[in-house]
This record gives C-alpha cells, structure tokens and sequence, in this order.
C-alpha cells in the first residue's frame, strides 16, 4: 500500500493463498478421484495421490456410458450436445441482439421506444420463472428433445441488446456522417465499421454467454426425454441418481472433469475479454 | 442519450428487430402470459377441464405450512450466500489488491469456479461431503461430528450453502476488486498522510467509495441465490430432507412437473416474477442514476 508493512503484506499473501487452496481443492479432489478405481474411491477416506486409471476410465466415460438403467449415455455425445447448445446461445444471442441494437439505436422509426422497452422487460424474468408455460409452447411447435427447443427459448434475454446499445451510443457521430457522405447505406454501415468496432464486446459476450449456455440446467432438464439429447451436466446428475445401484464415483467424477473443461478453457483463454465484458456489461 | 445522426430507412429497423420481437414474444410474452392466466385457473387431475377461480390459488399458497416454509428457507439460504459470500470475496479481494506481486496469477487462480456450471458444484460438494465415501465427511466423522446431510436438515443447508458460496465468491471477488482499483490513490495517500492506519483507511475511505459496487453485488447474489442454485439443489439434496432445501423455485419445480399440480406452480411463478421485477427494478433505479454516458 502506500507505507511498507511487511507483515500485512505477508497476511495477504497467506489469505491469498488460502483462499486458492479451497477454490482449488474440490478440483483436486474430484481429478484425483477420477484417476482410481470405484472400490478405490469407496473406501474411505480416499487416497489423495493420483491413480494409475486415468486412460481407462477417461476412455469408459466418453465411449461407454456409465451405469445400468440410470446411467446416461457416452460423455462424448454429451459433450457435443452441450457443445452445438452453448455455441448456438452464444452465437444466435449475440447475432440477434446486434440487429435489434443498431435498429434501435441508428434509427427512428413508430413505435421505436415501445419495443426497446418490451424487450428490455425480458432482463427482469430468468427462464426459471416462466418454466410451465414455455414448456408448453415449446411442446406445442413440437420443439421438444431438439437443438431448437434447448436453444431458442434462451435466447430471448436482452442482456446483449442492453450491452450493444450501451456500446453504440458511445460511437463518435463523425463516423456515421462520413459513411453517409461516402454514399454507404446503414447495412454498409454496419458490416464495415459498427462490427469491426464491436470486437471487444462480441468477444466479452461471447465468453459469458457460452458459460450461460453450457451450464444451462433446469431447462434441458425438462424438455430432454431422450438420451441422446442430454447435456453434460444433466448427464451427471443421472450418474447420481443413487436409487438401487451405487454411484461410481470415479466416472461421475472423470465425467465432472470433462464437463469442466471447455468452460475453463474459455474463460481462463479470453480472460481479459471476459473480465472487461462483465464489469462493464453492469456499468 | 439519442444520436443525432441517423439513417432514414422506414422498413428496415422492422426487419432489423424482428428476430429479436419475434423469439421475445413466443418465449417470454406469451409464456409469461400463460403463467398469469394459469395461476387463476384450477385444473382437473388429468388436465381435461379448468375453471377459473381467481385468488383462490394465492390463497390456498399463503394458507400451506410448507410454502410459507419455502418462503423462509429462500430468504435464511439467500440472506447467507449473499451475506457470506460477499464478505469473503471482499477480503480476498482487499488483500489482492494489495499484493503488487502475483496479482494477475492470483486472479486466474480465484475467477475460474465461474466457469464451473452449478449442477458440476452440486456433484462436486456431494462427494466431498457424501456420508460414506467423503473425503471432509469421513474427517468429520473421525473427530466425532456424526454427518448425514440426508437426514439432518441444517446438515443439508450446510452442505448446499457452501457449494453455492463456493461458485459465487469468484463473481464477487470480480467486481469487487475491479471497484478497489477505480479508488484514486490520492485519496488513500491523503489519508495517511493525516495519519490514519490501513484498518480505518479502509473503513471510511475505502468501504464507502465500494458501496454501489457492494449494492449491485448485493442484488446480483439474492437473484442467483433464489434461481441459479437450483441446479445445486436438484444435484445434492432434492430439497430434502423434508423442506429444509426447498428453495421457492424449487417448489415451483416439484409442484409443477412432479406434483402436476399446474395451478399452484402457476401462481408460484406469479409470485417469484413479482419479487424479481422488485430486486431488478431497485437494482436499475440505483445504478441508473451513477451511469453517464
């Protein structure tokens, strides 16, 4: 800070790493799990050094499935699942909101306000509240069990619009004046100078909507009947669905791994996009 | 606020936002919609007749023991993540901020669990703690504290309290250390210069200027703790044992797709919408006012 104190300095680094060492212990455990054998894991306490099944239990969960009846299918397929979802949430959203926000913004046209507004309105009410009656129009246009129907209804949230409209309000005129005199139209305008400007923002976007959109649970979780269309977090859960059999607890937790990694690796790779998207997403 | 220069085109903007109208009216309008008008309708057992009748749905809720348990159970579990988590990250991210060496590595370390989807924390947290085979459950076992979160109900809250802590405290410490770093050192030199220690520095320069940061927070950690921590619940306890989990989305959830019992889930759902437009609306009117653009 501004005098030298040694031991407060040496006090923060201490609650630091305390605080690494918690956030990072489940982690541990769950990957040191996920290297042994079942019978290895039950019986406790579990060894904390890493196993030598890595590969064997790695390649069951993604090509064989785990489980008797309440198992769920091979990770690999779930992964894709959740993989096509989270992409297309991420991608759809951002695509849909960039429209809505230049016509919001570079416009004026009847009616412009009342629509900022109605879909602004969809920011106050997460999918969790209105879970019924969507399934049922998703289930009326037959978009149950389908990419559609997981990916659509999540769609419907502004926060992009609000964030891009934010971004655009902050576009110097001088710009859009020189683009007129140049003779370009508003789609010129947009394809040519408004996205390349947008970068950063689509980039920050697209981080927290692909965490949004893969770990997605309570929606998936009520209009996926079949295997096939699971995501992987859903996957899990049925893992644990204790009931008669016992929980293999070293392929859930191999399972818990693969389900972590794409998110991470996201963030942890466009971390600085990600850090600056949602600061100033709420700003 | 508006820009000054703008295109003239009359039919585009429509075609512009009617991706966006379209997916917002058939997902949300009319979804929301449906749920207004659910919520006053009692259905039959097989879904084949139902008659309207009114506030009889609200009624009969605020009337059942065990909604009124929801409702408490939400408010104890959120008044805690928030409570909690927000004061832990606060700390974490005091001494980041202080630290000049390590600080970027430290803030990798401490912002992945975002990533982590809840229902991933719930499974995680389960088997750390999960009776027979816990790593944490068989220590507490060996110094004596008898640990079943299946059948001791504050066990459970325990247990889901701090997988929702857990994920969160990297959300928090997120924002809060972006709001430290916008306090101008100036103001922090000025005041030791006058003498004052780091603790009352902190306390009357620092934790004042954090306030709207710490306000948003404060909002943002009671909608994730009434709705993001459904996943956590669905994964380790169910709800259970008894009510002592039963969040009131949950409720919605297990009356409405489990118990079938569309009316009350319907009127459940009026009800959460009415207490988030609240949350979201202060959350706006607050912040709205520091914004410039």
């Amino acid at each position: 800070m501004v005098e030298r104190r040694p031991w407060l300095d040496f006090l923060a680094h201490a609650i630091l790493l305390l605080g690494v060492a918690i956030v990072a212990f489940p982690l541990y455990v769950t990957f040191v799990a996920s290297t042994q054998t079942a019978q290895e894991v039950a019986s406790a306490p579990m060894s904390l050094i890493p196993g030598p099944h890595f590969i064997d239990n790695y390649r069951q969960v993604l090509f064989g499935g785990v489980g008797g009846n309440n198992g769920a299918p091979p990770v690999a397929r779930m992964m894709f699942v959740s993989l096509v979802m989270a992409l297309s949430i991420a991608i759809g959203k951002i695509a849909i909101s960039l429209l809505s926000a230049f016509a919001v913004v570079y416009f004026r046209f009847p009616f412009r306000m009342f629509f900022f507004w109605m879909i602004f309105v969809t920011l106050m009410l997460p999918v969790e509240v209105r879970i019924a009656p969507t399934y049922k129009v998703v289930a009326d246009l037959g978009m149950l069990n389908s990419y559609a129907g997981l990916t659509l209804p999540l769609i419907a949230s502004a926060t992009a619009t609000f964030l891009f409209r934010q971004f655009f309000l902050t576009v110097p005129d001088e710009l859009i004046e020189a683009a007129r005199i140049d003779g370009a139209g508003p789609l010129r305008f947009f394809k040519d100078i408004l996205l390349p400007l947008s970068k950063t923002s689509m980039a920050a976007l697209f981080v927290i909507q692909f965490i949004y959109g893969w770990n997605q649970y309570l929606w998936p979780l009520l209009i996926t009947t079949q295997e096939d269309m699971y995501p992987v977090v859903i996957g899990i859960k049925r893992m644990i669905s204790g009931g008669d059999s016992v929980t293999e607890w070293n392929l859930t937790m191999a399972t818990a791994m693969l389900a972590m990694v794409p998110p991470v690796l996201v963030v942890i790779l466009m971390q600085r996009w990600f850090v600056k998207g949602l600061v100033d997403t709420e700003k | 606020m508006e820009k000054r220069v703008v295109f003239s085109h009359k039919t585009l903007p429509y075609l512009l936002l009617a991706p966006q109208l379209i997916i917002t009216v058939v997902f949300f309008f009319l979804p929301a919609g449906q749920a207004l008008w659910q919520s006053m309708r009692l259905e039959d057992a097989f879904g084949l007749s139902s008659e309207f009748v009114g506030l009889e749905n609200f009624q009969a809720l605020f009337r059942q023991s065990s909604y009124l348990e929801s409702f408490k159970v939400t408010a104890v579990f959120s008044v805690l993540v928030a409570g909690i988590g927000l004061s832990v990250s606060l700390v974490l991210a005091v001494m980041a901020n202080r630290v000049l060496r390590g600080a970027s590595l430290y803030k990798t370390m401490l912002i992945w669990p975002y990533a982590v989807a809840p229902a991933v924390v719930g499974v995680l947290w389960l088997f750390l703690f999960s009776p027979s085979v816990g790593i944490i459950a068989v220590a507490l076992r060996d110094i004596g504290i008898y640990w079943n979160p299946r059948l001791d109900g504050n066990q459970a809250m325990i247990l889901v309290l701090i997988a929702s802590i857990w994920k969160q405290v990297s959300y928090n410490f997120l924002f809060f250390l972006a709001g430290l770093q916008s306090i101008p050192r100036s103001l922090i030199e000025a005041a030791a210069i006058d003498g004052a220690s780091p603790a009352r520095r902190f306390w009357t320069i620092v934790f004042p200027l954090l306030s709207p940061t710490a306000f948003f927070l404060l909002v943002v950690n009671v909608i994730y703790a009434f709705f993001d921590t459904f996943a956590v619940i669905d994964t380790t306890t169910q709800g259970g044992p008894g009510t002592s989990t039963a969040i009131l989305v949950f409720k919605v959830y297990s009356d409405g797709f489990r118990g079938l019992d569309l009316g009350s889930s319907a009127a459940q759902s009026v009800i959460l919408m009415f207490i988030v437009v609240c949350l979201t609306a202060i959350q706006f009117r607050y912040i709205d006012r520091k914004v410039q653009y």
